[in-house]
């Protein structure tokens, strides 16, 4: 198999806020069709990371390049244009509207529609928005207000709203956040089926071990600002440095899978 | 040289009031997150119970116990006002909060005539500063130094307060976490109370230490909101070294203002703010609001269009309506088209206020704008009504652009405060510029062209613009453009993160609610005759945002049916009574608190209620529906 086109590039990235560093010349790719899992303990600057990505935060200096355009200093909406979906800890909907108008909205703003005064909202892209919340399992929901629904349903529609302008980048800031395990691995399932079907790269931030283990093809590890690993999952894991500044938790899945040891 | 050190002193002495009732202002705000409307009423109460025991006491000691007497009185009804009316809408979303103290003010203003009577008061000078210091041959009295001084000694006293005292750290602590103040056990009701009895006394204060320098009178309570609310937009909302300087600020600004330019003043406070508003967009002092409470949020009902029949029955409606001038006579017609032309008024705040969720509390000004628009353009261009009708909305149109591109870089109790400074500076403008405007006298002959002339034709007139503004906007609300606004509305961070650009699609809502007032402004000049300042004053664009609570904001057109039921009551009442201010007041406080969601909202309710109640036999009985 060739290798994939490279989606995602970050070269030397640097913030930092009064005299702490917050990230430290943070340098990875990302290629078509990858999960990567950007993991770390608190404060190691995944977040601060993933808001240089999405546009929230201009860095100190470094470049973020997305399929060669660079993307650094530009506001969210931009980079959404420019064909990077996302979703966030805390989801974040449209409550007054039913579930596929959040979707139709979406479409409608792919579509450069937004300024159109005219046209019924209903009529838009009805089907399109149909098959996006068929595809992560929404469709019966379609036309339930969105303020009732359960979390884990506003995170799979969520999923739906990230995929409407067919992004080849997802970025997902700790997708399984509030949910409960069986959802967790649901939505890691699906988002995994979905990125290798239409070849997106997925950047993922996690606290859950067992989820970054368990879905993501490639691991990087930041510690105090730097990437301190990056790796395989077996890599990191095996990784002496990982283990000691950061992985209590992973000699526990250690123990629990290998060697199905009480944890 | 000494005049102008004398200008900059008198400056000084103004900012004094303006801080005190300013910092209590963002006292309370930073820790019950309430911005007070009913402030500029305990200002104007404090100034006048003072009047009252300045006159009957004598002395030094009258003069000044009576002074601090009157604030502490004061705080007194403030407390009262919190634990009746307060404590009910602490969770309530920020519209109905700023609604029911502005419900308040108008009560206040109507009290205070009917107490003591509507004539200008002339206070006392305050025993021991009644002369003037002599300044290289000008005079500056020595109350101003009095008050200059005061205003860095209650700066410290506060500073003492909020950094010495358990008290003041438990403040501080609820202004950065309240949840979290209460999870320690600390009595918040109490400390509510507190913070707000010693907001409205700094307010009282600033109010009654205003008597030896001005007039009481029944209107320095809009007055003096209107410039603490540029104070705190400046300052920052929370700050009180802010309201310190921003007072400062606008106090000099005033002064000189007059100097450069006399007629318009308040032009040179306007940049002044504008230049903030970008530059630092929470003020100078003040912090990034935390995310705004939806204004809307009793329900979650998603919108829907009307059905075949219901759009039957509007229609049904609609030649009813236009049925009246076979009934109706002269005066009942004019009512009737007043009443279409409030329609058009109240959709278009409805339309900014409830789909794009920004509370308005100066769209009078637009309505006026429109309303001058074709004065001006009838008598100084004379031309006819359909180039007026056309024509004259633009200027609505015009405002709404300028004013909505500032306004919409902020939300929430922000974006009140600043479209009412807006609708305030426009009204002064109208007011001052008397070789354009005809200040107070307006200008008058303002009359329709013969085809619309007769009350009948007229009224129909009216009524098909309503009816197409209301159509047009209905349309528009499920539009994409419509989607596009009320995603904004519903999550900034992820219609950010679709690609919409909220502000654009924010300041095109703006403008589209300003041309549409614009419009009923417009048909209101031809209606009256005439046009006058208060066609664009605060209590138009107070009855605008009542129309759309009582109709209900929650929904797509309730506010036609506000309008309706409000502008009939409305009339009714005022021929009714001399006091409509009064009753008005408490009629917006009543909606609030025990009938938040309006006429429509409250139907809808109980429509889905009984639906629900029969879904049982739904199923068996949609085929059927559908059949017919």
């Amino acid at each position: 198999m060739s290798m994939a086109p490279t989606l995602l590039s970050v070269e030397g990235l640097t913030k930092s806020y009064g005299g702490v560093h917050a990230v430290r010349n943070v340098s990875f790719e990302l290629r078509a069709g990858e999960i990567l899992a950007l993991i770390g303990p608190n404060g190691a600057g995944k977040s601060t990371c993933f808001n240089v990505l999405n546009g929230q935060i201009i860095p100190d200096s470094g470049r973020v390049r997305v399929l060669n355009q660079e993307t650094t200093g530009k506001k969210p909406r931009v980079i959404w244009r420019m064909g990077v979906g996302r979703t966030f800890q805390i989801t974040a909907t449209f409550p007054t509207m039913t579930v596929r108008e959040n979707v139709q909205v979406a479409l409608v703003s792919h579509g450069e529609r937004l300024f159109n005064l005219w046209a019924s909202t209903a009529a838009y892209a009805r089907d399109e928005a149909g098959r996006l919340l068929d595809l992560v399992g929404m469709g019966a929901y379609a036309e339930r207000p969105c303020g009732e629904l359960a979390y884990g349903d506003l995170k799979r529609l969520e999923l739906a709203i990230a995929l409407a302008n067919q992004p080849k980048l997802l970025l997902m800031d700790e997708p399984t956040a509030g949910m409960a395990p069986r959802e967790r691995i649901e939505l890691m399932r699906l988002t995994a089926r979905i990125a290798r079907e239409q070849s997106i790269g997925v950047l993922f931030t996690e606290h859950d071990m067992d989820v970054v283990f368990e879905h993501s093809d490639r691991v990087l590890v930041l510690n105090r600002g730097t990437l301190i690993a990056e790796g395989s999952p077996e890599e990191v894991r095996g990784n002496a440095q990982v283990r000691a500044i950061y992985l209590g938790e992973g000699l526990l899945y250690d123990a629990r899978h290998r060697e199905g040891a009480p944890a | 040289m000494a005049f102008y050190v004398v200008q900059f002193l008198t400056g000084l002495a103004s900012a004094a009031s303006l801080f005190l009732v300013a910092s209590g202002l963002s006292i309370i705000f930073g820790v019950t997150r309430i911005v007070n409307f009913a402030h500029g009423a305990f200002y104007m109460l404090g100034a006048y119970v003072a009047f009252t025991l300045t006159e009957r006491f004598d002395g030094a000691f009258g003069f000044w116990g009576g002074v601090v007497a009157a604030a502490l009185a004061v705080a007194a009804v403030g407390v009262l006002v919190e634990m009746v009316l307060l404590r009910r809408i602490y969770h309530s979303p920020e519209l109905f909060q700023l609604l029911a103290t502005f419900g308040l003010t108008l009560m206040v203003e109507d009290l205070v005539v009917l107490i003591w009577g509507p004539d200008d008061l002339l206070g006392r000078r305050a025993p021991g500063f009644k002369g003037a210091v002599d300044f290289f041959g000008q005079n500056i009295p020595s109350y101003d130094l009095f008050l200059i001084v005061l205003g860095p000694v209650v700066l410290g006293v506060l500073w003492l307060l909020f950094q010495r005292t358990r008290w003041g750290i438990l403040v501080r602590a609820a202004t950065q976490d309240r949840d979290m103040v209460a999870a320690l056990g600390v009595n918040q009701k109490w400390l509510f109370t507190s913070v707000f009895a010693l907001g409205v006394f700094l307010a009282a204060l600033g109010g009654a230490l205003q008597i030896p320098r001005d007039a009481v009178n029944h209107a320095m309570d809009l007055r003096v909101i209107v410039e603490v609310f540029v104070v705190v937009v400046i300052g920052g909302l929370g700050s009180i070294t802010g309201a310190f300087v921003a007072a400062v600020l606008v106090s000099e600004l005033n002064a000189f203002g007059i100097l450069i330019f006399p007629k318009i003043s308040i032009i040179l406070v306007f940049l002044v703010m504008a230049v903030v508003l970008i530059v630092r967009p929470w003020g100078l002092f003040g912090k990034p609001e935390a995310p705004a409470r939806r204004t809307p949020g009793l329900t979650v009902n998603p919108w829907r269009p009307l059905t075949t029949n219901e759009r039957f029955a509007a229609i049904a409606a609609l030649l009813i309506a236009a049925a009246l001038p076979l009934f109706g006579g002269n005066y009942v017609l004019t009512v009737g088209s007043e009443i279409a032309i409030f329609v058009i008024f109240a959709v278009s705040l409805h339309f900014l206020m409830s789909v794009g969720g920004l509370a308005s509390f100066g769209h009078a000004a637009y309505f006026g704008l429109g309303a001058y628009g074709v004065a001006l353009l009838a008598k100084m261009a004379g031309l006819p009504m359909i180039g007026c009708l056309v024509l004259g909305p633009l200027l609505g149109l015009l405002g709404a652009a300028v004013f909505g591109f500032f306004a919409v870089q902020l939300s929430g109790v922000y974006f009140a405060m600043l479209t009412l400074a807006f609708a305030q500076i426009v009204w002064s403008i109208a007011f001052q510029w008397v070789s354009v405007t005809g200040g107070d006298n307006g200008i008058l002959g303002v009359w329709p062209s013969s085809w619309a002339a007769s009350p009948s034709h007229f009224y129909w007139l009216s009524l098909g613009i309503a009816a197409l503004a209301v159509v047009i906007l209905r349309i528009i609300v499920f539009s994409p453009f419509g989607f596009a606004l009320r995603a904004t509305r519903d999550s900034p961070l992820r219609s950010e993160a679709i690609g919409i650009n909220g502000k654009r699609i924010q300041w095109t809502a703006f403008v589209i609610a300003g041309t549409v007032a614009g419009l009923a402004g417009a048909l209101f000049a031809y209606l009256k005759g005439s046009v006058f300042p208060d066609n664009m004053g605060i209590s138009l664009s107070v009855d605008a945002l009542v129309m759309v609570l009582l109709g209900g904001v929650e929904t797509v057109s309730g506010a036609v049916i506000g309008a309706i039921v409000y502008k009939a009551l409305n009339i009714w009442l005022v021929s009714q009574t001399d006091l409509s201010k009064l009753v008005l007041g408490a009629f917006v406080v009543l909606i609030v608190v025990a009938f938040p969601k309006g006429i429509v909202g409250t139907f809808e309710t109980l429509l889905n209620r009984r639906r629900n109640s029969s879904s049982s036999n739904s199923l068996v009985a949609s085929p059927i529906e559908t059949a017919e």
